[in-house]
């Protein structure tokens, strides 16, 4: 063991991580825009939304990630002529961005979901009660309060989506994980890349789910 | 790019064999199945040993127990799947290592290594749950044990874990299914499992909307089919009086 190569090939591995941060972030903000609507749509009282909502969260509940990310990677570039009418060339990083995004939209959705229920039904009572149009109730009370209730939730699921980020190494894009095994291949040093790669991994992870429950703790009190 | 629908396709021969799409399809998802169950075996047992380990009254024992479980949980599933089949057979002894590496078939090495690594990774989560159940148990059922004369494996094994066990089969249902979800990642060091041989059939036939849309129904199928299977099972065995069991 010799773990002296990792230092040179630090910009590398740090690109990798660049690129790991990215999607982890994108699938975050987007994974819960859309995770939000799907729950109000869940919630509502129109069968048809609700229903649809709730098939989405339980078809993309039941598959494997790793059948998204595949099948996204395969399958957008059709999409997408079948929309636009012409080939528009995508890369890898689109589609797994698109992938990350609708597949955690399911598990954000019921996170949602549950933080919505669990605000008092009189807060919605009253809210109207002043005239409150349901999109000013759940802009302006709903919403605001459900998502500090669940931050930690959102924040637990976020970690276990920076894990997941490494799934990307079957459509060879190079994040972290996928730029390691690269690197220690090329010096031939590939245990100890791996080695160093999933110390990493560990840290990160583990010090934010030290502070999320540091979070929880403080929220709850 | 054209795209020519066919939903006939997994009649069609593959042109290795005699074989139809429909064949790869069905040993795919025999491999699945293996290794869920393989990896389900080793982690039901060994998470019960350290969720017991969490729950005992010894720093040592529980330390060593909370010191798996964040370890597991931590690092990505992937690079455990790497360590284990690339990093962890150069470490054995020189014999061993001869055998794993060049006696056994390629194969059975991979199965080897993805089966122990989906079976720790889950041990941690099942750990978890089975913590959690313990802990949900009113604390006089274990002073109760207590004051009758039980010795701390017998509580465990005669009063805490038969009614724990009961109480946690929604959680463990759920990550049963995540077992099979995750074994998917087999498909990354070769092995043939379910999404191997979707990927092998959207490349053969060019039908690759075909080939993804029956791998997802039959992800779909078997996870329904789990989950209303436990259910059943859930029904059966709830402990009567506790609030946690389908609303008695």
């Amino acid at each position: 063991m010799d773990f002296s190569d990792i230092i040179p090939a630090m910009p590398g591995l740090w690109n990798g991580m660049k690129m790991t941060l990215q999607l982890m972030v994108m699938g975050i903000v987007g994974g819960i825009a859309l995770g939000t609507i799907l729950a109000l749509m869940r919630l509502s009282s129109n069968k048809l939304l609700s229903r649809f909502a709730g098939a989405y969260v339980n078809y993309f509940r039941s598959i494997p990630l790793l059948l998204v990310i595949t099948w996204f990677y395969l399958a957008v570039p059709f999409v997408l002529r079948w929309i636009t009418g012409e080939d528009t060339p995508i890369g890898a990083f689109t589609s797994c961005v698109v992938a990350f995004m609708m597949f955690e939209a399911a598990y954000f959705c019921e996170i949602v979901r549950a933080g919505v229920q669990s605000i008092a039904k009189g807060q919605m009572g009253a809210a109207q009660a002043l005239g409150m149009t349901y999109g000013q109730t759940m802009r302006l009370i709903i919403l605001p309060q459900a998502f500090r209730k669940m931050t930690p939730l959102l924040l637990q699921q976020s970690i276990i989506l920076f894990q997941d980020t490494s799934l990307v190494y079957t459509v060879g894009l190079v994040d972290f994980l996928n730029s390691a095994r690269a690197s220690g291949d090329i010096v031939g040093r590939s245990n100890e890349f791996l080695i160093f790669a999933g110390v990493v991994y560990f840290v990160i992870s583990f010090s934010a789910s030290f502070l999320v429950k540091r979070l929880q703790k403080r929220i709850t009190v | 790019m054209n795209y020519n629908w066919d939903w006939g396709v997994f009649f069609k021969s593959t042109g290795v064999g005699s074989e139809t799409y429909l064949d790869w399809y069905i040993t795919g998802l025999g491999w699945t199945i293996a290794i869920a169950i393989a990896a389900w075996i080793i982690a039901l047992l060994l998470g019960s040993i350290l969720g017991v380990m969490r729950t005992v009254p010894n720093r040592l024992v529980s330390g060593i127990a909370t010191a798996y479980v964040e370890l597991f949980r931590n690092v990505p599933l992937l690079v455990q799947l790497f360590i284990w089949y690339f990093l962890v057979p150069d470490l054995l002894p020189e014999g061993l290592q001869e055998w794993y590496k060049q006696d056994l078939n390629p194969t059975t090495s991979a199965l080897i290594s993805v089966i122990i690594c989906l079976g720790l990774f889950t041990a941690a989560r099942v750990c978890e749950q089975v913590r959690t159940g313990i802990q949900a148990l009113p604390r006089g059922q274990e002073a109760a044990a207590r004051a009758m004369g039980f010795s701390l494996p017998q509580v465990y094994w005669n009063v805490l874990l038969p009614q724990a066990y009961r109480i946690i089969i929604p959680p463990l249902t759920s990550e049963f299914l995540n077992v099979f979800k995750n074994s998917s990642v087999a498909s990354l060091i070769g092995l043939m499992e379910l999404l191997a041989q979707t990927k092998q059939t959207a490349e053969f036939s060019a039908n690759l909307f075909e080939a993804f849309t029956l791998a997802t129904l039959i992800y779909f199928t078997l996870n329904m089919g789990l989950m209303l299977l436990m259910r059943m099972v859930e029904k059966k065995v709830a402990v009567p009086g506790l609030i946690s069991v389908g609303g008695k």
